[in-house]
């Protein structure tokens, strides 16, 4: 039975399903409740955010408010996904991964591989990302292309309610450390989603828009731009495929070339910088992958290479937009 | 409490088999045959002896590059753990780890680590683990005194501290952190005034010596165990090889190493003790002496003849699954 909900109820549905599910899932994260030591409320915060509200009162001491100490709570998630408990470690803003990387990386990422398979490492990072809220620099990157990166990691970026509870879900019963990227400006999105407890199996895009003429491919908020723009290009004829990843690592490349394969048109967008990006990724596989495929050269849609600026007018432009990408298509087209 | 015969004997057979194993390795090494790196834990017997004497199949260490004692501790096989320095495929991680990164989680050893200071938070969750599943279980964490400088050590007492983990940290202080002095790079005399910024007992123990390692652990582990929280012990010992095998050590004074082998050794000072209160003869020891000689002996040979990895497991266990 579906009904409508916001990307952010959605998530605290997973959580709350999953640790009633199995008594081992737990939570831990700055101010994951709130009001730890403190004289006024309890579960004062639930997230920064608000996503993880009423999860302290339900599971009591099995949701952990830390302090700000990322490399020590972290690790503790990590060490602890080897030693029974399955975390769900938040992570609070991606941004913040520096402090905290070695235990993601060096850890987590290459215990399996490393003790030649004789470790499992069952822990979810929950971590906030993306640019649109005026927080500047250090609180607005999509630094999913690092954890993408590294061998070990499964990276996921939900773009709809419905994907972040099945994709969450999923994560939490994945045998393997998961990033779970969450968009902070996806959060008031609503959509339809299930009541019952569901997973989303990794690996697996969703063709969210089917078209001929040319294959968008792209994840998170960029799937609502990507939308707008196929909206609008349909009334010039254009018709799009929208193909939105949902993870990056496994990430579906059969579903990429099987589109490419048919449109023979590409372009990628990806709110993350420029340079070895998930738009970069994407590319350079197609360009080997599918080349003869190609009726002209892929096109990408990214934010520009520099931080994100904190000026109302300058953010604006540093994300992209419906434009960029009906520009980006129409080139692809042959007639920008 | 005093130990029985039979822990006296495990004892001396663990501080042994960790002192052959690592003084074989630094002849072996020398002929070019192992790669990588090794870090030898050579003199440092007593610490990882000590306290693992307490430990049962509930707890858990973690450990850092400095690891084959605590391996041996925690009950590694030997065979295995030679092999996979070797970078063999029976190796105790299939080869795909090497000297630093031995584990045996099967053993509660989480892991010997190739970031200084990266186990102390894995620790912490080991202890966290214990605490909700209820086992009763602790967790060790064993680090330098380089390490104690770092980050995620200060978190991770901050952490212990707070959330009143069954964790006993320990500094394995042996005076150098790669070639700088601890003089030099620890803020303060003993790592172990630590403790109390962190609001749980710091301990300094003579890490030469066996018996008060042990009764300083035996102690803390309860401590932990009880529900009582952390503890951070420091124990103050030497050396006798380099950072890692190939450091020329010339950082140290002339014939310090000789004149530490000389005069505190822990093998030696056990024996001292255990012979003089004829609570063991040099005749039980001394049998311990061929075993362990055997033993390492034979794990060399086998390790040396060992296939290596086959080529399909450079692939192999990224993930459990997609």
């Amino acid at each position: 039975m579906a009904r409508t909900i916001t990307y952010q109820q959605a998530i605290g549905e997973a959580l709350a399903q999953e640790m009633e599910r199995d008594k081992t899932v737990v939570m831990m994260g700055e101010d994951v409740a709130g009001g730890a030591g403190a004289p006024g409320e309890d579960d004062a915060w639930g997230g920064v955010l608000g996503v993880t509200k009423g999860l302290h009162g339900k599971f009591g001491d099995r949701v952990m408010d830390t302090p700000i100490t990322e490399s020590a709570f972290i690790g503790a998630a990590v060490g602890a996904a080897t030693s029974g408990l399955r975390p769900v470690v938040e992570l609070m803003f991606i941004d913040f991964m520096g402090v905290c990387f070695d235990q993601i990386f060096n850890q987590a990422a290459k215990f399996r591989y490393m003790f030649g398979g004789n470790a499992e490492t069952p822990v979810v990072i929950r971590t906030m990302y993306g640019a649109g809220f005026r927080a500047a620099a250090q609180h607005s990157q999509c630094l999913y292309p690092v954890f993408t990166h590294i061998p070990g990691l499964k990276v996921v970026t939900p773009s709809t309610p419905y994907d972040a509870k099945g994709l969450l879900i999923q994560s939490i019963r994945d045998n393997d450390p998961v990033v779970f990227c969450e968009h902070k400006a996806l959060y008031t999105l609503e959509g339809d989603v299930p009541e019952e407890a569901y997973a989303i199996p990794f690996g697996e895009a969703n063709i969210t828009r089917e078209g001929d003429d040319v294959t968008i491919v792209t994840l998170g908020r960029m799937l609502q731009v990507a939308h707008e723009a196929a909206d609008a290009l349909s009334k010039d004829g254009i018709n799009c495929e929208v193909v939105d990843l949902r993870t990056t690592s496994p990430m579906d490349t059969d579903t990429i070339i099987e589109s490419v394969e048919n449109t023979g048109r590409l372009v990628v967008m990806d709110e993350s910088h420029p340079r070895c990006s998930i738009a970069t990724d994407v590319s350079a596989i197609v360009a080997q992958e599918a080349f003869g495929a190609l009726k002209a050269p892929i096109q990408m849609v990214t934010a520009p290479h520099t931080p994100v600026p904190f000026a109302e007018n300058l953010e604006d432009l540093y994300i992209p937009d419906a434009t960029n990408v009906q520009d980006a298509v129409r080139k692809v087209m042959g007639n920008d | 409490m005093p130990l029985s015969k039979d822990e006296l004997l495990k004892a001396y057979r663990m501080m042994k088999t960790i002192r052959e194993f690592e003084e074989r390795l630094h002849v072996e090494f020398a002929t070019g045959e192992i790669p990588g790196f090794v870090h030898l834990y050579a003199g440092e017997e007593a610490s990882a002896t000590g306290f693992c004497m307490h430990l049962d199949e509930r707890d858990k260490i973690a450990s850092n590059h400095r690891g084959h004692g605590h391996s041996i501790g925690k009950g590694c096989d030997v065979h295995a753990m030679m092999a996979e320095i070797y970078g063999r495929g029976n190796g105790i991680c299939g080869g795909k780890g090497g000297s630093m990164h031995i584990a045996d989680l099967s053993k509660g050893m989480m892991g010997a680590n190739g970031i200084v200071g990266g186990g102390s938070p894995l620790a912490c969750g080991a202890a966290l683990a214990a605490k909700q599943l209820g086992t009763k279980g602790v967790a060790l964490s064993f680090f330098g005194d380089g390490a104690s400088n770092q980050g995620t050590s200060m978190e991770s007492l901050n952490l212990a501290s707070v959330w009143n983990l069954p964790i006993v940290f320990v500094v394995e202080n042996n005076g150098y952190a790669e070639a700088t002095s601890s003089k030099y790079s620890v803020a303060c005399d003993d790592a172990a005034d630590r403790a109390s910024a962190f609001n749980m007992p710091g301990v300094v123990v003579d890490g030469h010596d066996f018996f008060a390692v042990h009764e300083a652990a035996g102690e803390a582990i309860k401590r932990a165990r009880e529900g009582k929280g952390p503890t951070l012990i420091e124990c103050k010992l030497n050396r006798y090889y380099g950072h890692f095998e190939g450091d020329a050590q010339t950082y140290r004074g002339k014939d310090e190493v000789k004149n530490l082998r000389a005069t505190i050794d822990c093998l030696d000072k056990f024996r001292a003790k255990v012979t003089s209160a004829e609570l063991l003869s040099e005749a039980e020891l001394n049998a311990i002496d061929s075993e362990v000689a055997v033993l390492i002996d034979d794990s060399v040979l086998k390790a040396k003849a060992a296939p290596i990895p086959a080529p399909a497991e450079l692939l192999t266990d990224v993930y459990i699954s997609y």
